[in-house]
């Protein structure tokens, strides 16, 4: 039971860090709005203001519905991937098994590579056309290999992205799973319920708020992803999303004005989608 | 007494220390400047009071790192290596500080003249060549032996569409043609480029409207994808200069045009498995007289000093040795003649010793000669595989992708075109070059 005075020492301890907090978020956001009605660029020395001219220049870039269209997919691919695949793998972690343990591990530790590593793994072991693991797999059956990231460029980079995401949303979901009460399970099984029942009707509803936080933490991330497109395609219309436009805009061309601009649009985007996903599923929270 | 020893060697070491400068060389992770880079003990034996820093980086990252750098005046860098791109682009905006210490015995005269020309802006040098490079055909002699063929002295895109096909033979893994198709303005565009100067093609006219649906692309374009989808390996359009290096070095590829730089790593038996069976030709022409019949490929990576540097003169001491006569002869007397860096100076391919290890030596330095990247009519900028204009490194990388896209097959030609244009004429529009 908190009394007003500890109410008041404890907003008085957290003053410090919350406003170095706002300082470090709008100083930059600032500055980025600031830039993006400059026509600023690293070959010309002057600055003028232009108002909106970056934000239509980078609106009516053809490269950027393009890129806005594959943020989307990105991030919808690969949280359809790491939530139907995380239920499943955290519904079999959940049985008591042989060598439990180690499973466990092996099942957590795509998370521990870097995304870049991970990558060029997957971009040289695995998904070349000559002698890639998947090409010569598909050889061996008689397919035929398929040259992935030429062919399928955004379609790999989803498999790459969710093979690393999947541990972190197997975790969640698995802690979620063995905090379910036996006693339930059992008294549904007395009544004469399948498995498939007790999973649509006990486990699912249980996990929800797991999963509501796993598709929350990882839009926030999967907004951003960077690394894993520079290092397989290096982007181009099929495979770029915002950031790596938006990168690329700076690092190719040095226009810093326009790439503000699009920042500014990516910060925009950001918004709307978490803002509807926290419409959507963030109700799981309350209550 | 240990107070004393300590504070004594605490003195000599600022002693030593004030007297050392430090510089940070910025460099591309190519065989030639690893090979320069394990030298380092060379320099410093000769100027102990200098000490290097070395930052080697992939190309493309090591182009970000520095552009933003001097653009931005970081001061990171106090050599960079930067290419003919560049140098006219950033003297321009007068980011470079002119060479005029390189001592003495420099011998500025004895540069290629058509690489000096490159490197300087109103006579002025703002970078040193430390590799120079044109464009080559290399083939494998045996191969074309065996299709019944013999290479022309000037080989024409016809000619070699007709070998191609005879070369391939996709059951051994053996294929007629290896080209360039890693989208990268320095990857595919700068063979893109070239090949379509062959064809009478530029990137821009002389109002600087882009060209890229003229008669002379589509035909270069379109030859390309069907070449490669044809007899190129699989997976071309992620293959750039190093994967065609490894691809053709392993006996897989029956031709590649390519910068002439290769041709030293393929006949190399350390580095290839067919270092007696390649022969040099020049580029193929797509037109009767072709442009510089063909050579239209200039590049040299050179040794530059950002003006902001305040180490002015340690930068120029070092950029002079590692562009030198005399370091020519320290790769040749410790990795053999054949492997020192190539395309800078006459003296070089005057010397009877560096023409018996290189036999592309010859034909290397007549592409080179060849090539002339300066402003002429109906081409309104500097370059050949590229134009040096600051918006041409976004614009040639967002087309190279375009043109692969083409080459997977995921677009037509026509498409990929049609789109490099309509890109092409909104950045130059929004530049000011087309009014």
């Amino acid at each position: 039971m908190a009394t007003t005075q500890t109410k008041s020492v404890a907003r008085l301890m957290m003053t410090p860090s919350v406003i170095v907090l706002f300082i470090w978020m709008i100083v930059p956001l600032f500055l980025t709005l600031y830039f993006s009605t400059l026509r600023y660029g690293f070959y010309n020395p002057e600055t003028p203001f232009v108002g909106f001219e970056n934000y239509t220049y980078f609106l009516t870039d053809p490269r950027f519905l393009s890129a806005f269209q594959n943020t989307l997919l990105l991030v919808f691919g690969v949280l359809c991937i790491t939530i139907i695949g995380g239920i499943l793998i955290a519904l079999l972690l959940d049985q008591e098994v042989f060598g439990q343990t180690i499973v466990r591990l092996l099942v957590i530790a795509p998370f521990f590579v870097m995304p870049t590593v991970a990558a060029l793994v997957w971009k040289n072991m695995m998904m070349n056309p000559v002698y890639g693991v998947i090409g010569q797999m598909l050889n061996a059956v008689g397919i035929g290999s398929v040259d992935w990231l030429t062919n399928l460029p955004l379609t790999s980079i989803i498999i790459i992205v969710a093979w690393q995401w999947l541990p972190f949303s197997v975790l969640i979901l698995l802690t979620a799973l063995q905090s379910l009460s036996q006693d339930q399970k059992e008294a549904a099984e007395m009544d004469g319920a399948g498995a498939l029942s007790i999973f649509f009707y006990i486990t699912l509803p249980h996990m929800k708020r797991a999963i509501t936080v796993v598709i929350l933490i990882q839009t926030i991330f999967l907004l951003s992803v960077y690394a894993e497109i520079a290092v397989t395609t290096g982007g181009g219309e099929a495979s770029s999303n915002l950031p790596f436009l938006i990168a690329s805009i700076i690092s190719l061309e040095g226009d810093v004005g326009t790439a503000s601009a699009g920042g500014i649009v990516a910060v925009i985007v950001a918004n709307i989608v978490a803002f509807l996903l926290i419409r959507v599923v963030g109700k799981n929270l309350e209550g | 007494m240990k107070t004393l020893g300590c504070a004594a060697s605490l003195l000599a070491f600022a002693a030593v220390a004030q007297a050392e400068t430090t510089l940070t060389i910025g460099t591309v992770n190519n065989s030639d400047m690893i090979r320069m880079q394990g030298l380092t003990d060379a320099f410093t034996a000769a100027h102990p009071d200098i000490k290097l820093n070395w930052v080697t980086l992939e190309e493309n990252i090591l182009r970000q790192r520095v552009t933003t750098d001097i653009a931005t005046k970081g001061g990171q860098f106090d050599v960079m290596t930067i290419g003919t791109y560049e140098v006219p682009i950033w003297s321009k905006q007068q980011w470079l500080a002119p060479l005029d210490k390189l001592g003495a015995d420099y011998d500025a005269d004895d540069l290629i003249p058509a690489i000096r020309n490159a490197l300087s802006t109103d006579g002025t040098l703002y970078a040193a060549p430390f590799y120079a490079e044109s464009t080559l055909t290399l083939y494998r002699k045996d191969l074309l032996e065996a299709a019944g063929l013999t290479m022309p002295e000037k080989p024409t895109w016809d000619f070699i569409a007709e070998a191609a096909e005879k070369m391939t033979n996709k059951e051994t893994g053996v294929y007629g043609i290896c080209l360039r198709g890693k989208p990268g303005w320095g990857e595919n565009m700068a063979f893109l480029g070239n090949m379509a100067r062959s064809f009478g093609a530029n990137y821009f006219d002389a109002d600087w409207k882009p060209q890229f649906e003229s008669e002379g692309w589509k035909k270069a374009v379109t030859l390309y994808v069907d070449l490669l989808t044809k007899y190129g390996p699989p997976g071309a359009a992620a293959n750039g200069f190093n994967e065609n290096l490894s691809l053709f070095g392993q006996g897989k590829c029956g031709m590649w045009m390519d910068a002439s730089v290769a041709a030293s790593f393929v006949t190399d038996p350390k580095q290839s498995q067919v270092p007696d069976k390649v022969g040099f030709a020049p580029g193929p022409c797509g037109i009767e007289n072709c442009p510089n019949e063909g050579a239209n490929w200039l590049w040299a990576w050179s040794l530059a000093v950002p003006a902001s540097s305040g180490k002015q003169e340690a930068a120029q001491t070092f950029i002079s040795w590692a562009t030198s006569k005399a370091y020519l002869e320290l790769v040749a007397s410790k990795e053999g003649w054949a492997n020192v860096p190539p395309g800078t100076r006459t003296s070089l391919y005057e010397n009877p010793e560096y023409v018996k290890a290189a036999p592309f030596a010859e034909a290397t330095l007549a592409a080179i000669n060849k090539a002339d990247p300066s402003i002429g009519e109906g081409k309104p900028y500097v370059g050949l595989q590229f134009a040096a204009v600051p918006e041409f490194q976004g614009l040639g990388t967002a087309v190279g992708q375009q043109m692969a896209a083409a080459l997977s097959g995921s677009t037509t030609v026509e498409a990929a075109l049609a789109a490099a244009q309509a890109q092409a004429v909104r950045e130059m529009t929004r530049g000011g070059y087309i009014k």
